[in-house]
Order: C-alpha cells, then structure tokens, then sequence
C-alpha cells in the first residue's frame, strides 16, 4: 500500500507542478480543484463481522486538474485517503482522460465515468462498473460510479447522436467487503477463492454503443452492449464436496432503448433491455445468471416550491425458469420468476436551496426487502457542507439484494471543504 | 336603451384611449426589450445572495440565449456555472415554450450524466435567489390581465406603470406593477403583491448599459421584504448577435460545453 501512496503524492507534486508552470502563461486553460472530505459510518444495529463498529471511516482528499488547448482537453481526478478501519493510506485515480473534440466528432480516451439509461438507481442499459458498498455505506453519490479504462467516441451526424465504446480492460462491481457488511453467501464453508478477470484480448474487450435523438418532444435513446456480467459467478472446483471457488464473469450481451419526456405535468421515463447470458443460454447453469428481460418506467414532478417527488417500478423477468428451477440446488435461496421493485425519491429544498431534506426507498414487492435513505445536507457557506444520513435494510430474506443487509444499518456523516 | 349602450361605448372607449398606449401594448414591447433583444444574447452573470443578516454567497455563471421566432416566442438557454465550486463546470438547458412549461436538462459532471428535471417555472426559485425560472427568462403574457394604471416617473424617466394580476389562482402574488420605461421600454421597477395586498417583493434595474444598440439592465435586485433577504445580480460581460449554433443546445455540448461560448 505504501507505493499507492507514493504513486499519489507523485501525481500531486506532478499536478501542481504542471499548474504552477503553466498557470502563468496561459491562466484561462488550467485549472485545479477539489475537496477535502470527512466520512464516517457506524453501525446502528449490529457490530461487523469481524467486531468493528463503523462502515466507514475516513479522511480523503480529492484533486481536479484540468488543462485544455483546443482542440484537446486532458482532465486528471485522483483520490488520497486515510483509512481508519484498516489503518492505512490509500489512493485511486477516479478519472484520467484526454479529449479530442472536432466539429461533427470527438473521442475520450482512458479512465472515464460513463453514464447511460434514465433509472434513479436502477441500472437497465447503465452497465459501466458500480460500488456498491459506497452506497451503502454512505459515501456521497458519485461514488457509486466507478471509471471505466477505455476509449468513446461521439459520431454528431446530425440526424442522430453515436457513443461508441470499447474498454479493453475489465472493471469489476465493488460489493460491500464480507469484514464490514453481514451478508449472505451461498457457500460460507469454502475459504479458498480466486477471482478470475477476463483476460486482456481483442476477443474479451467490451463494447457498447448507444444512438440517440429527439423523437416527438421524447429523448430516444437505443442501446447495445456486448462484454460480461460485473458480479461474479462462483464456480466450484468440484460441485459435491467444493474445497475451492473461483470467481469470475460470465458472459454478458445487452439490447436496450430507453425514452424520457414531459408528461402529465412532470417528466416520464420509460426503459427496456433484454439481458442475453451468452455462456447458459439454455439456463441450466445454476452457477451463472439466466437472460432476462428488464423493464422501468418513472415518473417526476415538482409538486410545490423546491419539492420533487420521483416514483419508479421496475420489473425483470428470467427467461427459461423451469430449467433454472430444475438445475438449482437444493440449499440455495430460489429466485422469483419475476423481480419486481417500486422507488420513492422526496427532495425538500429550504433555505434558499442550501438545506436539503431528501428521502429514498427500495422496496421489493416479489420478495418484501427494502431500503431506506433519508438525509438532511446543508451547504453552510459556498465552500462548506455537511450531510447526515442513515441506510436502513430489512425484510425479505437473508439471501434477498436488501434484505441480507439487515443487519448492517448504519448513520453515516459526510463534511467537505471544496476548493 | 340604444342611446344608453352607445354612451357606454363612448366611455369605455374614452377610458381606453386616455392613454396613448394600451397596458397589453407597454407589456409586449417591455417583453422584447428585456428578454428578447438581440437574435442571440450572452452574459457572464454574477449573482449574489445576501441574507439579512448580510451573509453573501455567490453564483457565477455565463447565461446563453438563441431566439427562435419572434418576441413571446420560443428561446433556447444554455446556462454554464463556474461557482460555487461544489457545482462547477454543471451545465443547464432550457427550451422554453410560449403556453406551456419549459423543457430541462441538467448535467451532473460527477456523475457524467444528462437528466431532464421536472420543474415548473412558476414555483421555482433560480438557483436558491430570490428570482423565480419566470422572472429570468419571463412570464407568458397571456397568462395575466394588464391595466394601465398611470403614468408616472421612476429616477427621472417617464413610465407607464402597468397592473398585471394573473388569471390563475395558483400564483404566489395577487398582482405586479411594472414601471416600464416610455422610451426603451425595459422594466425599471416591479412590486409583487401578496395575497392580502401587501407588497413583498421589489425588483429594480439598478443600471442600464446599451449594448451593441440594445439598451441592456447589467445591474439589477431583486428584494424579498419578508424574509429580508435579496439577490443582487450583475452582468460582468454582455454580447448580442454573436452567432451561437443551434447544436450548442444538445447533450453533447452540455457534456462538454465549447470554452468559446463559455467564456
């Protein structure tokens, strides 16, 4: 770890180099921001696994530098923290990309957070890398995103709009680590496991392309996807009497489209996708995901002064569930044939929108788990704000997306100083 | 009885023509002086938030503008927000619609992500000032009953002051009165009634600059006597027909806005 530390004070002496060098000669192209941030979590129900009481305890501090000089744009977003639960200091680089931008195209290359699809926290044809124990543990939203290493491109025909993107190197989904977060795992006993990436081929690298325009006052958007699941599938080395798992990422096609507009006084947004698992395409496999097909549809409005309601339900069907239920093995938890999941967003803003009072919620009618995230933020001045909140799991089942969390609610603080 | 309905009409058209310009006539103009000047319109705006007890805090942005069609018409608006930091390089698009809500979309950098919002601009406050979404980009004229109350000076100009009182029921004011300015037409004083009468809320034009031939309030408040607290808003640069592209107003751009318009 030590390195990694090393690695960002480099970066840091490099970026502040570069910006005080140049900073004088061409003032207007470079700039350099970030934040210093406070984060914490503890436990509220139980003490972690491993006896700790806090999710999440932290001192970071983030750098922005960003240069431009047309056509080009380099922008560098890196993360140094101390940590601590595992006592030591940490860093990642979030983004770090170069930009070409000419008239009718432009091109990204290298690690970039790509957004797709219209879901608040519901993912269909968004199938770019998540942290999940971010968000459960109460870190600010946009850590939730993970970068991905690749290229985009943007085609501006005119008659429509082109993302094409190829990421040669896989990122997987972070979930909450098994020292901090109670949680279910089908087989406990089995110690010795191996994670396995997609090897770095011209054949594994992953492409997705999305084409969008305006289509009757709507936002149309079509979407494909073509790469691996990023939550990994165990595979025993022997099914009666596994002594070893490996971990790895079936392959994974997504056929999508997706449509947003003004409706009945609000905004409505409708998604689909079609899931293919390449490798159980029968779903006899009980160890890899069975395709699906994945619906959405939300609504949005602002029903008085600075007050927003958003409402979503969302639906997936699992193809082939007979031979899913015939394959599955005795002990495992059996998923329905339909998985469905309502949301509720509330956003109060006061104060001339410095306080902020928000509430969302999960809730899982086909197996009765939720969670729930109220928050109050306030800005205390232009530089400085704070934010409380709390994560609050349960119902459903010990196997259940929420409902295995039950026992991993948790308060969580975020304070940061922005510059 | 006829003779009675022609007197009538004597008067009612005898008290229409006492002044030499209708209120519906005033508003219009005053509407394309002030928020449709110009084919397109750039600003870098300074807006500052100051509660009573004197606390500031300050919204820097670069407003951009394209007309389509004629002044009521339809107009696109590309807003860029340099600060407060905690919201740098976020973008902000609205197309807006004669008679019905506008369209928006806002884009999160941190999230790399363009959502449309759902807002309405009769609710809702720009960016936490004191001026309403209608008060930035303007209030259907049809929506309000205009009356030309008097004629009177404001600083030493000769105004029409007008009585505007929405149609709807669901406003936060009763009324406005307008002090429009006989010669170049700009808005240089309003007062928002509440409910019971009272005034509540005073916008001034507090400096007049022309530019490139459009006579342009650079310098402008707005103040809420409730709550004591107002917004001083300046702006820093201002162009007129500068030539900005229809594509300005695409996802693309709010992604990545092009520094030349921004700046």
């Amino acid at each position: 770890m030590r390195d990694i530390r090393y690695v960002f004070i480099a970066v840091f002496i490099f970026c502040y180099s570069m910006y005080v060098s140049i900073s004088y000669a061409e003032a207007a192209d470079i700039s350099l921001h970030g934040f210093f941030q406070e984060n914490y979590s503890f436990d509220v129900r139980a003490s972690n696994p491993d006896g700790g009481d806090f999710k999440l305890a932290e001192e970071r501090l983030q750098l922005k530098l960003e240069a431009s000089k047309d056509p080009f744009h380099l922008f560098v977003k890196a993360d140094g923290w101390y940590d601590h639960i595992d006592q030591k200091w940490d860093s990642a680089l979030r983004e770090g990309y170069a930009d070409y931008t000419s008239a009718k195209w432009d091109a990204r290359i290298g690690r970039q957070i790509i957004t797709w699809g219209l879901g608040d926290l519901i993912f269909i044809n968004d199938v770019f890398p998540k942290d999940y124990e971010a968000f459960f543990s109460g870190r600010p939203l946009e850590y939730l995103k993970k970068g991905v290493d690749g290229a985009k491109v943007g085609i501006y025909p005119g008659f429509a709009s082109f993302e094409l993107v190829a990421v040669p190197f896989f990122t997987p989904n972070t979930f909450p680590s098994p020292n901090r977060f109670w949680m279910f795992d089908p087989m406990p006993g089995v110690t010795n496991r191996e994670e396995v990436k997609p090897a770095v081929t011209l054949g594994n690298t992953e492409f997705a392309v999305r084409a969008y325009r305006e289509i009757a006052g709507f936002d149309a958007a079509i979407y494909f996807y073509r790469g691996f699941f990023r939550q990994p599938s165990m595979m025993p080395d022997n099914p009666l009497m596994p002594t070893r798992l490996t971990l790895f990422f079936p392959k994974l096609s997504v056929y999508g489209a997706s449509a947003q507009g003004r409706a009945l006084d609000g905004v409505i947004s409708l998604e689909a996708g079609y899931y293919e698992s390449r490798e159980d395409r029968g779903g006899t496999n009980p160890m890899i995901p069975n395709s699906q097909t994945r619906f959405l549809i939300g609504y949005q409005r602002q029903m008085w002064e600075d007050f927003t309601i958003g409402l979503q339900y969302y639906v997936e069907y699992m193809h082939n569930y007979s031979a899913y239920v015939s394959n599955l093995p005795d002990d495992f938890p059996k998923d329905p044939r339909y998985y469905d999941l309502t949301s509720v967003r509330l956003t109060q803003f006061l104060v001339h929108q410095t306080l902020k009072l928000s509430f969302f919620a999960f809730y899982s009618p086909a197996v009765g788990d939720y969670i729930l995230n109220p928050e109050i933020k306030y800005n205390f001045t232009d530089h400085i704000w704070a934010a409380v909140g709390s994560n609050i799991f349960g119902g459903g089942n010990q196997a259940s997306q929420f409902g295995q969390f039950a026992k991993d609610d948790n308060v969580y603080v975020q304070l940061r100083y922005e510059f | 009885m006829r003779k009675l309905l022609f007197g009538v009409a004597v008067v009612l058209l005898l008290s229409h023509n006492v002044f030499a310009m209708t209120a519906d006539e005033a508003m219009r103009k005053s509407q394309a002086a002030f928020l449709y000047p110009g084919k397109d319109f750039k600003a870098r705006v300074l807006m500052k938030l100051i509660s009573e007890g004197g606390q500031e805090r300050v919204r820097e942005m670069t407003m951009l503008r394209k007309n389509y069609g004629p002044p009521g018409g339809e107009q696109k608006y590309f807003i860029y927000f340099f600060r407060p930091v905690d919201v740098k390089d976020m973008t902000f698009m609205v197309y807006k619609y004669p008679g019905r809500d506008a369209d928006r979309w806002l884009f999160v950098p941190a999230l790399n992500m363009v959502r449309r919002i759902a807002a309405r601009d009769k609710y809702s406050s720009f960016v936490g000032s004191d001026f309403t979404y209608e008060d930035v980009s303007g209030r259907d004229l049809a929506e309000d009953t205009h009356a030309m109350v008097r004629e009177d000076k404001y600083n030493g100009k000769e105004c029409y002051i007008v009585k505007s009182t929405p149609k709807a029921a669901d406003m936060e004011y009763s009324y406005k009165l307008s002090w429009i300015d006989k010669t170049d037409f700009l808005p240089l004083k309003e007062e928002y009634y509440d409910k019971r009468g009272e005034l509540y809320k005073v916008f001034t034009a507090d400096e007049i600059k022309t530019v490139k031939g459009f006579p342009t309030v650079i310098k402008r408040t707005m103040k809420n006597l409730q709550s004591r607290h107002m917004t001083q808003v300046t702006y820093l640069k201002t162009d007129y027909n500068i030539g900005i592209e229809d594509s300005l107003f695409s996802e693309r751009f709010l992604k990545q806005p092009p520094r030349k318009w921004i700046e």
